[in-house]
């Protein structure tokens, strides 16, 4: 496949990822300017920072007054989980030059990593497949761009019984549900979610990386003792 | 100062998304370190789900008829007999709808 061709499969695949990108875009876009953010510097983070949760702790302890220091952790923590994202990403990328790997890590979305890595493991020999994350990555930019400011404009006009804060957790369920059918995989999903149940009331959400460290370690020792499950 | 305090946000956030895919050379990692890589989706992702479907705002769990956890439950039976992420997604945001609105 050509650039243009592996461009729009990175698009496609990820458009139903994109449905709660936009009520989320509008919910941020909505919170940080009723809580007394100017639409300049709410649409400008939207930009600059380019990661929804931590786009609204930003803002909320911004507001609430929280010194720097906690402000900026909080922010670090709840990206934490992109280090495991990098980490697994560079076993793909690490042939690209400088702007490409700058280019490609601002648009790492945990949408575009899960569908970018897919094509990556299955296109291994493809030399256009960072195409694809160009694709995914700017799929998702343009539209978290583009529903912030229509959370600016038009204030709420999500009607909240859509509950379409509920798409989020489900989108994150579809970009596991072929791993429901690996053991392996299933335990260290159930032993992520339950460690994020306990651990979420603990500071900075740092339930994410809490889980996420801990079932790991898990799956580390499933690899290791019980070689034949995982290929 | 907040735009100060957004740029370094802003960088820290980029930090985390660009140094691993930097400094990382592949061939530092060894066979069952690759291996436990492949499990970073299962082990992320169910961190962002759980929360977000048994725990209300304030981080108690809500209650047992609420709609989502049925809708999610749906959502999950559907997704690993089609193992499609559409339908994943479309039936556990169906479910829910009628579950609220019929219920």
């Amino acid at each position: 496949m050509n650039k243009i061709e592996v461009f729009k499969k990175g698009f496609l695949d990820v458009i139903p990822l994109t449905i709660p990108v936009i009520p989320f875009g509008i919910i941020y876009g909505v919170t940080a300017t009723e809580i007394g953010l100017s639409p300049m510097i709410t649409f400008v983070m939207s930009f600059v920072i380019f990661a929804g949760s931590s786009q609204i702790a930003f803002s909320q302890l911004f507001i609430a007054g929280a010194s720097p220091l906690v402000i900026i952790t909080s922010v670090a923590v709840i990206n934490s989980r992109h280090l495991l994202y990098g980490a697994v990403l560079s076993q793909y990328l690490n042939k690209l030059n400088y702007y490409w790997r700058v280019l490609l890590s601002y648009l790492m979305t945990d949408q575009a990593f899960s569908v970018s890595l897919s094509y990556f493991k299955k296109n291994k020999k493809n030399y256009n497949s960072h195409f694809h994350m160009l694709g995914s990555g700017f799929t998702l930019w343009f539209l978290w761009q583009t529903s912030t400011l229509l959370g600016i404009i038009f204030g709420n006009i999500v009607p909240e019984q859509l509950g379409l804060e509920f798409i989020i957790p489900l989108t994150f369920l579809s970009l596991i549900i072929s791993e429901l059918r690996k053991l392996d995989h299933l335990i260290v999903i159930i032993i992520s979610g339950l460690t994020s149940l306990v651990a979420y009331s603990f500071p900075y959400k740092i339930y994410i990386i809490i889980s996420a460290l801990l079932s790991l370690g898990v799956a580390y020792i499933l690899v290791a003792k019980f070689k034949k499950i995982s290929k | 100062m907040i735009w100060f305090w957004i740029s370094v946000a802003g960088l820290v956030t980029f930090l985390t998304r660009y140094s691993m895919i930097a400094f990382i050379d592949p061939k530092i990692l060894n066979t069952n370190l690759k291996k436990v890589l492949n499990y970073v989706p299962s082990a992320v992702f169910p961190a962002l789900i759980f929360p977000a479907v048994f725990l209300d705002k304030k981080g108690f769990f809500v209650n047992i008829d609420n709609p989502q956890i049925w809708a999610f439950c749906i959502a999950v039976i559907v997704g690993y007999f089609f193992n499609n992420i559409i339908l994943t997604i479309v039936s556990g945001l169906i479910s829910f709808w009628i579950l609220t609105f019929y219920f």
